[in-house]
């Protein structure tokens, strides 16, 4: 069963930006997006593991920084022609605070 | 607001393509309603001729499946064809086959009927076995006939017969082509290239006859074709007859509704009928007294009638330019404007029998107005661009023939193991050195997925979307598999990504003339697609911002690339690389010792000296960049950025014998003019002292080359996927010249470039002889791009010491500070 746990503020994320949080091995990467929603994902691209948190945020997709995949952040999917998945994790914003289930 | 109702009539590639770029633009406007003929969706026509030599099956050729008219909401009748329109009413009276009928109102009506063949008015034409090439009904009957009969007649030796008689020829069939002409293709080509054509498909087996009437076609006992007689008695075998004598535009629906026709659908140039809720667009519309046969040009008008039936009304056909490619497996033919010359017009001819090779370029005035190539049609697009642009070609006239390879000295391009000529690659040959895409793959990406552009090419199949290098070639390919569907990629027209239909070009136009100062002020004003860009528009938005309104404009991170954002190059396992700035690449015992300890003690994997004169530290943790930035104590070398990056020096007259003049501190002064400079791309400049030239000034953005009497500027150099040697601009005496010449040239260039372009693609897109005028003749615009540039890096700070652990600016800290380990809520 996962439990929701306690990330950071969502304003210490920047808007269309993303903040690592460790967890395990890899990290996960906590982005924000313009419409203030947040999405988490397992800070690996799906190609060869790029760091997705260090990538451009755009509508709510991110673009990897290693060789532009994107990835769709709802589904941790990459966008066509790419195949490929990576682990998403629930999150969500209440009172402000970023709230992550793991 | 009730939907609109938009009613196309042609489910064909121009109706199509025309409701894919309305979707684009409005996909909520109009409830669509489609009406074909045929009983298909829509499919790729010019893939018949594949289709019937074998090599591709109707399954690959559809462009939009049944899906594809589900999903966007547009109601499909296929087999079923217009009959009336009555435009009192605003409806259309559509019959199927069994003669029943059924309505559909319109708010806007877009014809596209295509052509119909053109069929021979002589007795027999109508009996069994006599056809035309025109749509999948006849390819399937010509693939059935081949199995049973045996003589094929084909009527016309144009681009479309001639690919009907290599198909029923390799489906097994004797296959004559009859042409009333002197030599075959004559509208595409001169009798010399279609001589060697016509030898070149005798020996595949076809057979020709050439300057022949045909007087009538007679029946066997069965009722089926058998023979045709020519006007001088001959008679030769014909099971099959296919007529490609021409095709007619496909008015006869127009005509009848009242609309204004001559020879095709008369239209504006907002592809409007004489009714303007009206338009129409393909084969079926005449623009300009000229209805167009091919795919291109239906693409273009796709795109204007798409932008006003989307109601924003700012786009005007123009008509367009053509050219032809025939696709016949092996047999390379390339045809485009005026070929045959005429009174003013010189022809330059290469014609090598033996070899299988023949050129023909006809100049005009310093310009290229067309081009025969056949055996060697490499560079039929490098011509076709030259044409249609208009360009003055005098300068480059005796190299011309010779083609973009030789004339363009693009000898230092690496990456496709010296590939230059795509036709005679094997399918397993590399052509994408980055990605290992082999040349079958996009071939056959082209074919299956319905291809026609090279962005289509390089989303569908990764090729030419890395370095770039392998473009040139892809486009070969793209244009040896569409023929003259394909449409050249030129950044100068093409729209900066999904984003928008603006260019480049026009965004930082708007960017300038209406003042915006932030990206959601582009997003709005320029009512992008998207709520906020895509990983392409954002960037170069963010330059253009910042380039245009210096100290007003706001820098958003968020819109950079990682590596302008932590302000390091981040490496392939997700750690970061440093290089600290050595100005003119000089350094001091002090600053090595330093770097030294940094490296050991932040357990730095990598100590490398970079191609740029500086030492680059390989393998440091995001987390630990801004205290090795502390402890190095040294300034930012932006080796990360589209920015400056470094000057280059020799040691000049400070030490070197040879020296003429002070490289090493002419070098110090540039780069401490340049620190902190964004550009569209990287910059990178070299002094040397004496033209020995030992720090490789010719392959820079600026190179500057001492001389006795004071120094050679030379611009637009580059070392990179191409190598190009950079263009001289002019000499100048002082140092303060040097200074104020780069400036303005570099300036000129953050000014025009567009985002990703180096110097060398802006100066050959806007001229050298413009570069020089603006900034070495015209001293007042000189010294004012010199003064823009300084304006725009007053109060520089250095990046990283902005970012300084517990010094620098707190809100800059977070890029570099992971989260805390999160803590269950109870
Ligand atoms: C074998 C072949 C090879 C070709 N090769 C090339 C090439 O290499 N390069 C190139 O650029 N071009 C090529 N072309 C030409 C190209 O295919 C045409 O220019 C293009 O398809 C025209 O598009 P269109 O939409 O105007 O007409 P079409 O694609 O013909 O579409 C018109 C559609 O409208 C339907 N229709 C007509 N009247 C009605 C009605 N009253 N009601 C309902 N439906 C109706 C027709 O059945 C048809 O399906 C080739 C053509 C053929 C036949
Ligand atoms: C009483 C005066 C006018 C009338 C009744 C009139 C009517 C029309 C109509 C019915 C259309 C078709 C609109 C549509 O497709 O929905 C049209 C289009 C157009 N009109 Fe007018 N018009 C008038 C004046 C003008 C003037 C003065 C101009 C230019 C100076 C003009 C320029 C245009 C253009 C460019 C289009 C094409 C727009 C497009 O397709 O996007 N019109 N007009
Ligand atoms: S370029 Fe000339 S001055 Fe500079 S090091 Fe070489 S030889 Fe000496
Ligand atoms: S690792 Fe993400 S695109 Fe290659």
């Amino acid at each position: 069963m996962s439990t929701w746990h306690k990330v950071c503020r969502l304003e210490e994320i920047p808007l269309r930006g993303s903040r690592v949080v460790p967890h395990d091995e890899v990290s996960i990467a906590v982005f924000r997006t313009a419409d203030d929603e947040v999405f988490a994902l397992r800070d690996a691209c799906p190609h060869k593991a790029g760091p997705l948190s260090q990538g451009i945020v755009h509508g709510h997709r991110v673009t990897c920084p290693l060789h532009g995949w994107n990835i769709e952040l709802s589904s941790g999917e990459a966008c066509a022609p790419d195949e490929g998945s990576t682990v998403t994790y629930p999150a969500r914003v209440e009172n402000g605070v970023v709230l992550l289930a793991l | 607001m009730q939907k609109q109702k938009l009613v196309v009539v042609g489910n064909g590639m121009a109706g199509i393509r025309t409701v894919e770029e309305l979707l684009k633009l409005a996909p909520d406007l109009y409830d669509v309603t489609v009406f074909g003929a045929e009983p298909h969706p829509n499919y790729n026509r010019i893939l018949l001729s594949p289709v019937l030599a074998g090599e591709m099956t109707l399954a690959d050729i559809v462009l939009n499946d049944l899906d594809w008219y589900k999903d966007n909401g547009i109601t499909l009748h296929t087999s079923k064809k217009v009959v009336k329109v009555d435009r009192i009413a605003r409806k259309v009276i559509a019959e199927d086959s069994t003669g029943a009928t059924m309505e559909a109102g319109y708010d806007r009506l877009l014809l596209a009927t295509g052509s119909v063949p053109f069929m021979l008015p002589v007795p027999g034409n109508d009996l069994p076995g006599v056809i035309a090439y025109r749509d999948i009904a006849d390819t399937e009957v010509m693939i059935a006939t081949a199995l049973t009969h045996k003589h094929a007649v084909v009527i016309g030796g144009g681009l479309l017969g001639l690919e009907a008689a290599n198909g029923l020829k390799l489906r097994g069939m004797d296959v004559t082509v009859v042409h009333i002409g002197e030599w075959i293709m004559e509208r595409q080509l001169d009798k010399p290239s279609a001589d060697m054509l016509q030898a070149s498909l005798e020996s595949k087996g076809l057979k020709f006859l050439l300057g022949k009437q045909t007087e009538m076609l007679t029946a066997n006992a069965e009722g089926r074709v058998c023979s045709i007689r020519f006007k001088d008695g001959a008679e030769i075998p014909a099971d099959l007859v296919v007529m490609a004598a021409g095709i007619r535009p496909n008015s006869a629906l127009a005509e009848a509704s009242g609309l204004h026709c001559q020879r095709g659908v008369v239209v504006s140039d907002t592809l409007q009928t004489f009714d303007p809720r009206i338009y129409a667009v393909g084969e079926c519309a005449a623009h300009r007294g000229i209805a167009y046969g091919l795919v291109a040009p239906l693409f273009e008008q796709a795109k204007v009638c798409a932008n006003h039936l989307a109601q924003m009304g700012i786009s005007r056909y123009q008509g367009s330019v053509t050219s032809t490619k025939l696709k016949v497996t092996g047999v390379d033919v390339f045809s485009a404007g005026n070929f045959t010359g005429g009174d003013g017009t010189e022809d330059i001819i290469l014609h090598d029998k033996n070899g299988g090779i023949y050129k023909r370029l006809v100049i005009e005035n310093d310009r290229l107005v067309g081009a025969v190539l056949y055996g060697d049609t490499g560079d039929g697009g490098w011509y076709f661009q030259l044409l249609k642009e208009g360009r003055d070609v005098g300068s480059i006239r005796d190299h011309l023939m010779f083609g973009d390879a030789f004339t363009n000295n693009h000898v230092g391009d690496v990456g496709h193991a010296g590939n230059s000529k795509a036709a005679a690659m094997a399918d397993e040959a590399e052509v994408c050195g980055c990605n290992g895409v082999c040349k079958g793959t996009i071939v056959k990406a082209i074919r299956e997925q319905g291809l026609f552009t090279l962005d289509d090419v390089r989303k569908h199949t990764k090729a030419s979307s890395s370095c770039g290098s392998c473009t040139g070639l892809v486009e070969q390919i793209l244009a040896s598999t569409v023929g003259g569907a394909y449409q050249a990629t030129d950044r100068t027209t093409k729209p900066m990504c999904g984003c928008t239909a603006l260019t480049h070009g026009e965004v930082r136009a708007e960017i300038r003339g209406q003042k915006l100062l932030s990206l959601d002020d582009v997003f709005a004003t320029l009512a992008w697609h998207t709520p906020d860009g895509c990983a392409t528009c954002r960037p170069a938005l963010n330059y253009y911002l910042i380039s245009t309104w210096p100290h007003e404009a706001k820098d958003d991170p968020q819109s950079r690339f990682i590596n302008e954002r932590a302000h390091a190059n981040i490496q392939k396992d997700g750690t970061y690389s440093v290089v600290p700035r050595m100005w003119g690449g000089l350094t001091t015992p002090d600053e090595l010792r330093r770097i030294a300890n940094v490296a050991e003690k932040y357990h730095i994997p990598t100590v490398k000296v970079t191609g740029g004169q500086r030492i680059d530290l390989l393998g440091v943790k995001k987390e630990d960049l801004p205290a090795v930035w502390k402890d190095l104590d040294m300034p930012s070398g932006h080796a990360y950025g589209k920015s400056i990056r470094t000057v280059k020096t020799c040691v000049g007259t400070e030490h070197c014998r040879f020296g003429t003049q002070q490289s090493m501190s002419m070098g110090v002064a540039l780069e401490k003019m340049l620190f902190g400079m964004w550009s569209p791309h990287k910059v990178k400049l070299a002094v040397s002292g004496c033209p020995r030239n030992c720090s490789e000034a010719g392959i820079k953005d600026v190179g500057v080359i001492g001389v006795d009497s004071g120094w050679e500027l030379y611009v637009a150099g580059n070392g990179g996927i191409k190598t190009e040697v950079a263009e001289f601009l002019c000499k100048v005496t002082t140092r303060e010249e040097v200074l104020e010449y780069s400036a303005a040239f570099l300036q000129i260039y953050r000014e025009e470039g567009w985002y990703l372009e180096r110097t060398v693609h802006y100066v050959q897109r806007v001229g050298l002889d413009y570069v020089k005028q603006r900034v070495v003749t015209d001293a007042d615009n000189r010294k004012a791009l010199h003064q823009r540039l300084l304006y725009a890096l007053q109060g520089v700070v250095d990046p990283w010491r902005e970012r300084l652990p517990g010094e620098g600016l707190p809100q800059l800290a977070a890029e570099f500070t992971p989260l805390p380990v999160p803590v269950e809520t109870i």
